[in-house]
């Protein structure tokens, strides 16, 4: 691990026209981007939408039916193993062995990985520390809370500290707790040089990456920094609207021609116009025309939620029969 | 590339034995098995339960009936005068033969004519049916021998020289024809079997059910480092089975082992590169542990039967024989029977340990090309 993190623009992932398919149905059709060494890269899109199947390609684990891809200057095609030997790698499944305990886990991928002897011990209790596990080290891995396991999980995919780590999903099914301290670890790492990348679908966390890619049907539909995309792919207002009874104002609001889309959201709803002024009058008469009442109108920066909806919204209507993409592919 | 087998070599020891349920699959069962086996598996048929029809009633026909009953093959079940209530014994299996002697069979001796006794016997079970009739014809012909003999000294008030062929038999290998001894070496060949084959063919798939694998294919393990991780431990386990249960068949049955105990490991050695071959190969290409088991079911049942396990090899249709050349078994159970029996030597049975090897190296080679796909 390097010492201080190396902010330049060197690119550690590269991926170009990558395609994967799965009979007839393309899980990947065709993404290009490049990931520059330290940063924190994060992949978002809903299940299905192909994350985890380009991340599998990255790691060797699965071969692309097209297109090509570099990872720490290897092919993923050829030079697979030698990739390998670079990166660290953890799922949204937790698998690590139930029936070994957590010290036995990190010793059989210290083993593995050929940790140099000297090292083994330095690097155990490092483990150990980050996973805050040292007073449960002789403890079955089955008995372990959520959030544990992730933690030795990412610990036993940075013993012999790759350069660039993938995490696909790590924080699914955990407590926000754990997701919080699990995004510290991150953190951490990325401050010593580590390439992160990582695939999820919280919104929330997405805001954490130093750059953002979005990927919906296969396809990536917007990639820069998470302050970037809020602005420059959101030429709309967003409007947030607190009411009475939001499910059948949204009925309402979905039928004004001044409004383009209209979601659910918190409490409220959010509608997203062209013209701010024009819907903000069009929902007053209509709530008020229908007897609900309004509590808050007003124009608010979008969320990335809110980019995310609106792009994908954009993509389904630019093609109406890929409604396939939404089933989830587990290979 | 050593110390990567050896972490996954202490890996797979620590997962199999610290489960109790399996610490007891590895070491009790094939025990238990050997022992009840050991009792169960036999052809011998003794203690044939046998109703009698006895319509003549007197020293001769009792001296007959005391003929068969005073053997160890037949206990006299019912004495009736009823066909009915005989064949209803039949029927409800309480007995499995029925001795009828009708009336007149001593006077029709006496007179020097030809007395028939009838011996019915329960069909429904061949093999055994196959036994009675001999045992019976056995008997008779004992009691003819005998008859002619006390008629002969009778008529002529003396003994006189009559030639007789007299028959030696003597079964080498095996003087008391103990089918024990025949089988028992087979249960150990087949038990070994089945535990390695079984243990094997979860291996695999377990990791890729619990999710496992997918982690250790994003490590830089090369394929055959993974795989001989996997198998040494069931190969250890495959050893200390053989051990275990030769030493149960050779103190508890006193099974004779008459050839070298290191030419026994030899072979085990050579069959188990097959079942464990075949057992990763079966958990390759199954994608769950029922996949897995049942495939396993699926070859060991032919493997068996075609193995001459039980069925004598020679006696299958040619094709069948043919295909027995692939089964593992078959060569393994020579070998298993010709060091216990015969105490034969490397010298004859290179051939069968040869073909073992070329076998166990197909199917590895196989299993391995198969698991090197399923991480592309």
């Amino acid at each position: 691990m390097r010492a201080e993190p190396a902010p330049s623009a060197e690119t550690i992932v590269e991926v170009q026209n990558l395609e994967k398919h799965f009979g007839a149905f393309k899980a990947v059709a065709g993404i290009s981007f490049a990931v520059r060494r330290g940063e924190i890269f994060g992949f978002l899109g809903p299940n299905g939408a192909g994350k985890s199947t380009t991340i599998r390609m990255l790691c060797g684990l699965l071969a692309p039916t097209a297109g090509t891809g570099r990872v720490a200057g290897f092919d993923i095609v050829r030079q697979a193993e030698q990739i390998k030997t670079r990166i660290g790698y953890m799922s949204q499944k937790f698998s690590l062995y139930d029936e070994l305990t957590v010290e036995e886990n990190i010793d059989f991928y210290s083993g593995i990985y050929r940790v140099p002897k000297a090292k083994k011990a330095e690097r155990k209790a490092w483990v150990l520390e980050m996973a805050g596990l040292a007073a449960h080290r002789r403890s079955r891995t089955s008995v372990l809370s959520g959030g544990w396991k992730q933690r030795l999980a990412l610990g036993c995919a940075v013993l012999h500290e790759p350069p660039i780590l993938f995490l696909d999903e790590p924080t699914s099914g955990v407590d926000p707790n754990s997701r919080r301290q699990f995004w510290d670890l991150i953190y951490d790492l990325a401050g010593r040089g580590v390439t992160v990348f990582v695939t999820t679908h919280y919104m929330e966390e997405s805001e954490y990456c130093d750059r953002l890619g979005i990927i919906y049907r296969g396809e990536l539909i917007a990639l820069g920094p998470p302050r970037e995309l809020k602005t420059r792919h959101m030429s709309e207002a967003v409007l947030e609207i607190e009411c009475a009874r939001p499910n059948d104002a949204m009925g309402l609001i979905e039928r004004l021609p001044a409004v383009k889309e209209v979601a659910l959201f918190g409490k409220g709803l959010h509608a997203v116009a062209s013209d701010a002024i024009a819907a903000e009058t069009a929902i007053r008469a209509a709530l008020a025309a229908a007897n609900l009442a309004l509590t808050r109108l007003e124009r608010i920066v979008p969320t990335l939620e809110d980019v995310f909806v609106s792009l994908c919204a954009a993509r389904s209507a630019g093609q109406p029969n890929a409604a396939g993409a939404q089933t989830e592919v587990s290979r | 590339m050593w110390e990567r087998i050896l972490t996954m070599l202490r890996k797979e020891f620590r997962s199999v034995f610290r489960d109790p349920r399996m610490r007891m699959v590895i070491l009790g069962l094939p025990v238990i098995q050997t022992l009840i086996f050991g009792y169960a598996v036999t052809l011998d048929v003794r203690h044939v339960r046998l109703a009698v029809i006895d319509r003549d009633r007197t020293p001769a026909s009792r001296a007959l009936v005391a003929r068969f009953t005073g053997s160890a093959y037949f206990d006299a079940v019912a004495f009736t005068p009823d066909e009915d209530v005989a064949r209803a014994l039949v029927d409800a299996a309480e007995a499995s033969a029925i001795l009828q002697i009708n009336a007149g069979y001593e006077s029709r001796l006496r007179g020097g004519r030809t007395a028939a006794v009838q011996l019915i016997v329960d069909g429904s079970d061949s093999n055994t049916a196959r036994f009675v009739v001999n045992y019976g014809t056995m008997i008779a012909a004992t009691a003819n021998n005998q008859f002619l003999l006390e008629q002969t000294l009778r008529q002529a008030g003396r003994t006189v020289p009559i030639g007789r062929v007299d028959l030696q038999p003597r079964a080498w290998f095996n003087a008391d024809l103990e089918s024990r001894n025949f089988y028992v070496p087979g249960i150990i060949a087949m038990l070994v079997m089945l535990v390695s084959l079984m243990l094997t063919s979860m291996s695999i798939v377990r990791e890729k059910e619990a999710g496992t694998i997918e982690q250790i294919m994003v490590t830089p393990i090369r394929p055959i480092e993974f795989i001989l991780g996997k198998c040494a431990p069931f190969a250890a386990i495959g050893f200390l089975n053989v051990c275990l249960v030769a030493v149960v068949g050779l103190f508890w049955f006193e099974i004779p082992l008459r050839g070298s105990f290191p030419l026994l490991l030899l072979g085990t050695a050579c069959f188990l590169l097959s079942t464990l071959g075949i057992g990763l190969f079966i958990s390759t290409v199954s994608a769950t542990q029922q996949q897995a088991m049942m495939t396993t079911f699926f070859f060991f049942f032919p493997a068996m039967l075609f193995s001459g396990f039980i069925f004598p090899i020679a006696n299958m249709p040619t094709v069948i024989q043919w295909l027995s050349l692939l089964d593992p078994l078959r060569y393994f159970l020579i070998i298993i029977r010709g060091v216990f029996l015969k105490g034969i030597g490397f010298d004859v049975l290179w051939p069968q340990l040869g073909a073992l090897v070329a076998l166990g190296l197909c199917v590895m080679t196989f299993a391995v090309a198969r698991f090197r796909k399923t991480i592309a």
